[in-house]
């Protein structure tokens, strides 16, 4: 479903991504991992068009879209969450969906008809599957931690992506809120077939529940295989895993 | 309970406004008419300032093309007055298109100041080219239909003509383009990330801030029978900021409370002082200063998301 193949980009001289591949097939769910600065984030601004590649492909469903802009991408059918939690703050939880809803459906020209209820039974689906129906009408920026990058997850849910992207999802998040962000992603893929890709410091976790997972460091992938694959290799090993454990 | 309250707090000041010329003597009909227009123009900018959180800083521009519009409609033109209305507007919306297409790429504080410059420009044309414009006379003396030519037929023109767009602005902001222009606002990253093209809808939000701005500008043409190349001047598209700071941004009627305290308050200096520019000093600073949210940001601080949920 996703391709990318030596992709490069630099900031001045630096190359924050030197030659990453990677391959995520439909219903997979694949993780990125690296260490502080390996350039995880930079590669998912580039496969969202958040930042367009210096050089090499990024092809999702056999068509390039290194480049293309974010709102064209989402449109393509990859959406994502950020690293930092990036939500509509002055919008309620219900209004957060409801616009990404509102999005996907093109209806953000309507200028005359009251935005008030529209497409209130899908809001009201997509905020209950990942169980932030009782808060709905508070205003996003009140949430705790926890709750914010979970109503992003449901905001990126709410584009009906064919990829989602999540950026260090459970960063920052207590124990028993990762727990919950865990079994949501579990469920996403299990009961809708969702593609998942992510990049996250939890090593057990990412263990635990990637089908497969590709090796960053300083920018450049050092092996993709299947867990088994990625604690034999002895590169990782050295350069990652027996260096600094989990970081 | 809260609605029928709401409804109250409006038909009140609307019915008071409708008495009004049959109370008040002349002049004083005059000022309110001046009000309600400038009203008009300050809730169009704020769509663009507040609501989409562009940098609009030379709106008057558009209030200017718009009372042109109609004013050159009129004089120079055998169409019709209702194509003249059309037309005043219509010239708005498209300057504002165009100029929004140079400035959009442009971030913040350079879209706010090349704004400005190409409106200076617009301006200068319309300052010179004596032959077209009149110059730095302006046009005086425009004719109006009858029915809008008496003090009493401007005055109620402008009331009906002001309460409709306020209205429909209302609906706007109201609407899933409102609640997008103000998420792109808030957050135009998360906003092109669930496939929103901002750069489009803000370039729309202007389109229709320049729209309503012009109609602001033709409906001066009806109240004061003229127009003059200092009402699109950069120093009034700054009072016009003010009004809306005064108000409050965050607020849908903040402008048009903002508005009607400055120009009523300007009515009044001018009888006794020649120094206009030193009192809007003086407010801007104090506004800036003890008034962050405005006027009405004071009584409903945050109120746009609150009232927009309707709770
Ligand atoms: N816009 C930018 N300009 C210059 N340098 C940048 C920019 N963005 C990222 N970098 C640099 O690129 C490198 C990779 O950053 P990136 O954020 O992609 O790493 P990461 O793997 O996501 O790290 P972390 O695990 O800390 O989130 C870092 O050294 C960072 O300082
Ligand atoms: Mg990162």
């Amino acid at each position: 479903m996703l391709r990318v193949e030596s992709v490069v980009k630099s900031f001045g001289g630096f190359k924050a991504v030197d030659g990453v591949n990677l391959h995520v097939g439909a219903g997979e769910i694949v993780a990125v991992i690296g260490p502080n600065g390996a350039g995880k984030t930079t590669l998912f601004h580039l496969l969202t068009g958040h930042l367009s590649p210096d050089s090499g492909r990024i092809l999702f469903k056999g068509k390039e879209i290194g480049g293309l802009s974010p709102h064209v991408i989402c449109r393509r059918g990859i959406t994502r969450s950020f690293q930092v939690v990036n939500i509509f703050p002055r919008l309620s939880v219900f209004e957060n969906v409801q616009i990404a809803v509102l999005s996907r459906e093109r209806k953000t020209f309507r200028i005359f008809s009251p935005v008030k209820g529209m497409a209130e039974e899908e809001v009201h689906r997509i905020l209950r599957s990942v169980a932030l129906f009782d808060q709905r009408d508070v205003e996003s920026d009140l949430l705790s931690h926890g709750d914010k990058k979970v109503l992003e997850i449901a905001v990126a849910l709410s584009g009906n992506p064919e990829l989602l992207i999540l950026d260090e999802p459970t960063a920052g998040m207590a124990p028993e809120e990762t727990e919950r962000c865990i079994r949501l992603i579990r469920k996403l893929s299990e009961e809708s077939g969702l593609t998942i890709l992510f990049c996250e410091h939890d090593i057990a976790l990412v263990f635990e529940i990637a089908n497969r997972i590709m090796v960053m460091v300083r920018g450049a992938t050092v092996v993709q295989g299947s867990g088994e694959e990625v604690r034999r290799n002895s590169e990782v090993q050295s350069a990652y895993l027996g260096e600094s454990g989990e970081c | 309970m809260r609605r029928s309250a709401g409804l109250l707090l409006l038909l009140l000041p609307l019915a008071a406004l409708v008495a009004l010329p049959h109370v008040l003597p002349r002049f004083h009909t005059y000022v309110a008419a001046i009000v309600l227009l400038t009203a008009l123009l300050a809730t169009s900018l704020n769509l663009a300032i507040g609501y989409t959180g562009l940098y609009q800083f030379g709106h008057a521009v558009f209030y200017g093309v718009g009372a042109y519009g109609t004013a050159l409609m009129l004089t120079r033109s055998g169409m019709p007055a209702p194509v003249a209305f059309l037309v005043g507007p219509l010239a708005a919306a498209a300057l504002s298109l165009v100029m929004g297409l140079i400035c959009i790429r442009l971030s913040k504080l350079y879209f706010g100041m090349l704004q400005i410059s190409l409106g200076s420009l617009v301006w200068a044309v319309v300052y010179r080219w004596y032959s077209f414009t009149g110059g730095d006379d302006g046009i005086h003396g425009i004719p109006l239909p009858d029915a809008i030519a008496s003090p009493k037929g401007s005055y109620y023109f402008t009331l009906a003509v002001t309460a409709l767009c306020v209205f429909a602005m209302h609906r706007i902001v109201r609407s899933p383009f409102g609640k997008v222009i103000q998420g792109i606002r808030d957050n135009p990253v998360r906003a092109a990330a669930i496939g929103v093209d901002v750069r489009l809808h803000q370039l729309a939000s202007l389109v229709i801030a320049g729209f309503f701005g012009g109609v602001a500008g033709s409906l001066f043409v009806v109240v004061e029978n003229s127009v003059f190349p200092d009402m699109m001047f950069w120093t009034f598209s700054l009072e016009v900021l003010i009004m809306c700071l005064l108000g409050g941004m965050y607020t849908y009627f903040g402008p048009l409370v903002g508005a009607s305290l400055i120009v009523l308050l300007r009515v009044f200096a001018s009888v006794h002082t020649q120094y206009w520019g030193l009192i809007l000093g003086t407010i801007l600073t104090l506004v800036i200063i003890f008034l962050p949210d405005g006027v009405l940001g004071l009584f409903a601080r945050r109120s746009l998301t609150k009232e927009d949920r309707g709770a």
